[in-house]
């Protein structure tokens, strides 16, 4: 549909752009809609596509007519008329009523789209520079969804060959079942995200201190991908949204395992860990978490991102580093992992910055002191 | 009539002081324009870097927050660097010229407004190199993200006060100017287009440059006093800022149209060598739009998530744009209409903007409508949307009141081979490097990224090429203007055959006073 806009829109460089379309499978439209909501997208875009070539028709016709016949060099004389209240009348009326036969479907849709009542299930979802936290607050678990391509692939330079999904793929995707009614509650914790899933025709901006909600029906089974739609920092490149959407029966088992994995989770917080394997867990955590502002070898990027590599903050009493860990740093991108992090995952990130590279503190940091550091 | 007041020589200073002292709106015109130019290039070359990392997947050249560093001065400084300025330039030149007055009404302040600017470009530019490098939040400043920036934030702040200082003086001046000093017989309702959509423009710039300074300056207040206007924590609401910042916004959007819209129908009328069509309803138009651009900001937050009322209102509002806009486009292809057309430079820039700003006006459509733009808000499709309204809208208006009065500002013919040679590869590779990029929008591809998802990576590779193509088309317009300067075939002082406001009576190049004893107009 819109290969024929250009066609009839076209000067020859669009019609050369065509032909290439042609060849390829490019895509120039919206993505194949899985939800009604998204469906009624399409058609409206369509409508108004269609509406907006009608119009084009006639006044690029006229214009590309005048310029081709009332011209100086085939001897046209200049008319000198100057105004006609009638035809002028007339074009600012038909504009009017085409508008407003727009504004009626589209308010019919709007309406549709902003009806989050009754919804089958909610969950929240928190965005975080630069990962998206999926809470199911009903079923008592949550988790962060952080990019999952490979860092050698995306890195400056890098070399690596590119994954199918290059920069649309996440460890822990957002799964839900197929044909219910999904009420999302957004929020962010530190700058303004927003989430998008094109193939839902859902977004909405994620904004810290406050909640908004939007909702979602998938009617197929699959996995949709989407990203981060607002200018978020650093790496608002890289946090993108994969929704895997389930049958019920493989959701339900997805959510029974879920569930017993928070529950190991929490049962370990009192175990003491030796310094070796908290390292081997904090390096992990380091690469998802922390990387990407202070760098995979811990030298930062002055001056914004400071470095971790011989810091005075991270060599000296651990309680200070705790602290920044837990709490962020106001006005900086450091965000307040307590709130991200389990306690093990913050003992062991903490105790891996203070054994790596040129560090050696020999400390290992065990969860209870973090469970302590949260009252 | 004494059109032309000539002691035989000129009273000002030489060498560089003359420009720093000159209260002349001639010189002062030059001096907006050319300092616009330089701007062009800076935030041009920015773009070149933007479109090079966008050659293909992966990072090449540079680091994320260089990326979103290139994009946010790319914006700021083309808006308030280069456009701006540059439809400025043309008010200093052409309205003291066009109401047959001798020049503005506060030529001391025009000097004032004009010598801020290089302050504001000096904080602006010289915030690359501050640690940190410059601003990475977006040129609409965001927060809490333009919070966490670092002292490029506040230059960045600083100089939007002292641009929107400048902006507030200049438009002040031009009110002034039009109100009291057109010639005698010249009513409100023959002054021509150009004049009128500047007074428009200047009322714009008033009433929103402070709403800016007041938004910026809680941005600043909240950096480092606490004050917290846009932290939730602290009681604030960071999408306050939103709604303040867009309700400078929107209008601003017009401020950098209507200019042009006031350059084209002056120069459409000349080469069909026909009256402009519906002269009245091109001023009520123009009105019109101006007051609708008050109340349609928050069409450029539909995703926040504003109640259902507000979004309806917002698009039924923002629709309605389009029959203004609409009648304005019916008017200048009516003028063209059983013309005697020619296709000078100026005319050819000219019917590019007619034609091109209406597909923008088309997507400006598209856009309204709440549900597409919830698809669409924040892709590409929306970069590519401003892009054919400020590009080859803004942007190519400039270029072709640029074309159409040299001959009267320098005396010389410009090259018009050379002209046409920048006008078509401009055309083509504007087209090639922002056609694409609307499809790019609908696939789903967010904007302000360095790096993308592999299905978008032919589009992408399209648009640079375009982008590099119409960047370097840009230096030939450096090269056709100093030629004009140097030399030429000696412009008439009619120039256009067609051409009939009060800057044709005057020889050219024009001399340094005119009309000390005003023109009478019957």
């Amino acid at each position: 549909m819109m290969s024929n806009l250009i066609k009839k829109i076209g000067g020859g460089l669009a019609l050369a752009m065509y032909s290439m379309l042609a060849q390829a499978e490019y895509a120039i439209n919206f993505p194949k809609p899985v939800t009604v909501i998204a469906g009624q997208i399409y058609d409206l875009h369509m409508i108004t596509m269609w509406i907006i070539v009608g119009i084009a028709v006639v006044v690029y016709g006229a214009m590309f007519y005048s310029i081709l016949k009332h011209r100086k060099s085939v001897g046209h004389k200049a008319a000198n008329f100057h105004h006609n209240t009638m035809i002028e009348i007339v074009w600012t009326t038909i504009p009017l009523l085409i508008l407003i036969g727009m504004a009626y479907p589209a308010t019919k849709s709007v309406l549709a789209m902003r009806d989050s009542s009754n919804p089958d299930m909610t969950v929240k979802i928190t965005g975080y520079q630069w990962k998206w936290e999926y809470d199911y607050q009903q079923e008592g678990f949550k988790f962060m969804s952080v990019l999952s391509t490979p860092r050698d692939q995306f890195e400056l330079k890098g070399t690596a060959a590119k994954n199918e999904n290059y920069l649309l793929e996440v460890d822990n995707p957002m799964v839900v079942p197929v044909g219910k009614k999904v009420r999302i509650l957004l929020t962010a914790n530190d700058v303004i995200h927003a989430w998008w899933v094109p193939t839902f025709g859902i977004k909405q901006d994620a904004i810290p201190g406050f909640i908004k909600d939007s909702w979602f029906k998938a009617d197929k089974a699959g996995t949709y991908r989407g990203q981060c739609a607002e200018l978020c920092g650093k790496d608002h490149g890289y946090m993108p949204i994969v929704v895997e959407v389930k049958e019920q029966a493989d959701y339900d088992k997805w959510v029974a395992e879920q569930k017993s994995k928070s529950a190991a989770a929490t049962q370990d917080t009192n175990k003491v860990y030796e310094l070796a394997e908290l390292k081997s867990i904090g390096e992990k955590v380091y690469a998802t978490n922390c990387a990407g502002c202070h760098q995979a070898k811990g030298e930062g990027m002055a001056p914004v991102f400071p470095a971790l590599d011989g810091s005075k903050m991270v060599k000296g009493p651990k309680q200070a580093q705790i602290d920044i860990v837990m709490n962020g740093k106001a006005g900086t991108a450091m965000s307040a992992f307590g709130k991200q992090l389990s306690d093990t995952d913050v003992a062991a990130v903490i105790t891996y910055t203070r054994n790596a590279w040129g560090n050696h503190t020999g400390e290992a940091i065990q969860p209870s002191e973090i469970k302590a550091s949260r009252k | 009539m004494e059109a032309v007041h000539d002691h035989g020589h000129e009273h000002h200073p030489s060498g560089i002081m003359r420009w720093v002292t000159t209260t002349n709106h001639k010189d002062i015109g030059t001096l907006y324009l050319f300092f616009s130019l330089i701007m062009f290039f800076f935030a041009g070359s920015l773009a070149m870097g933007i479109r090079a990392e966008l050659f293909q997947p992966g990072l090449q050249f540079m680091q994320p927050n260089t990326f979103n560093q290139l994009t946010t001065m790319h914006g700021l400084i083309m808006v308030f660097g280069a456009i701006m300025p540059a439809f400025v330039g043309f008010a200093n030149w052409q309205v003291p010229l066009m109401i047959g007055a001798p020049d503005m009404a506060l030529p001391r302040l025009n000097n004032w407004s004009f010598w801020l600017l290089p302050m504001a470009a000096i904080l602006l530019v010289g915030s690359f190199f501050v640690p940190g490098g410059a601003a990475a939040g977006g040129w609409t400043m965001y927060p809490p993200l333009f919070i966490q920036g670092g002292l490029s934030g506040d230059m960045t702040i600083f100089a939007v006060h002292i641009l929107g200082i400048s902006s507030i003086l200049g438009s002040i001046n031009i009110i002034t100017t039009i109100m009291n000093m057109r010639a005698p017989g010249m009513t409100y309702m023959k002054m021509p287009l150009f004049v009128w959509t500047w007074f428009i423009t200047a009322f714009l710039l008033v009433a929103v440059m402070p709403v800016l300074a007041g938004a910026v300056t809680m941005l600043l207040t909240d950096r480092h006093f606490d004050t917290h206007f846009f932290n939730a924590a602290g009681g604030g609401d960071p999408v306050m800022f939103q709604h303040i910042f867009w309700f400078f916004g929107h209008p601003e959007v017009y401020i950098m149209i209507l200019p042009a819209f006031g350059i084209v129908s002056s120069i459409i009328p000349t080469f069909a060598r026909k009256p402009l069509f519906g002269y009245a309803s091109m001023v009520y138009a123009t009105a019109s739009i101006a007051i609708l651009s008050f109340i349609v900001w928050a069409h450029h937050m539909y995703s926040v998530g504003m109640p259902t009322a507000a979004q309806l209102y917002f698009m039924y509002a923002t629709m309605l744009i389009a029959v203004p806009t609409g009648v304005k486009v019916f008017n200048w292809i009516a003028t063209m209409w059983e013309g005697s057309m020619t296709f000078e430079t100026p005319m050819l820039f000219a019917i590019a903007f007619v034609a091109l700003f209406t597909i923008g006006g088309f997507t400006g459509i598209v856009l309204a409508v709440v549900p597409v733009d919830i698809q669409l808000q924040d892709t590409y499709y929306v970069v590519a949307h401003f892009h054919y309204v400020l590009v080859s809208g803004s942007l190519f208006a400039i270029f072709a009141g640029a074309y159409y009065w040299l001959p009267k500002w320098t005396g010389h013919m410009y090259n018009e081979t050379l002209g046409k040679w920048h006008f078509w590869l401009s055309m083509i590779g504007f087209n090639i490097l922002f056609f694409p990029q609307h499809f790019l929008g609908l696939a789903g591809m967010p904007r302000r990224i360095p790096d993308y998802a592999l299905q978008f990576a032919d589009f992408n590779m399209i648009s640079s090429i375009g982008g590099f193509m119409f960047g370097a088309t840009q230096l030939l317009f450096v090269i056709v203007v100093i030629k004009c300067v140097r030399g030429g075939t000696k412009a008439t002082a009619q120039v256009w055959e067609g051409a009939d406001t009060l800057e044709w009576t005057i020889p050219s190049p024009a001399p340094y006073h005119t009309f000390a004893t005003p023109p009478v107009i019957k």
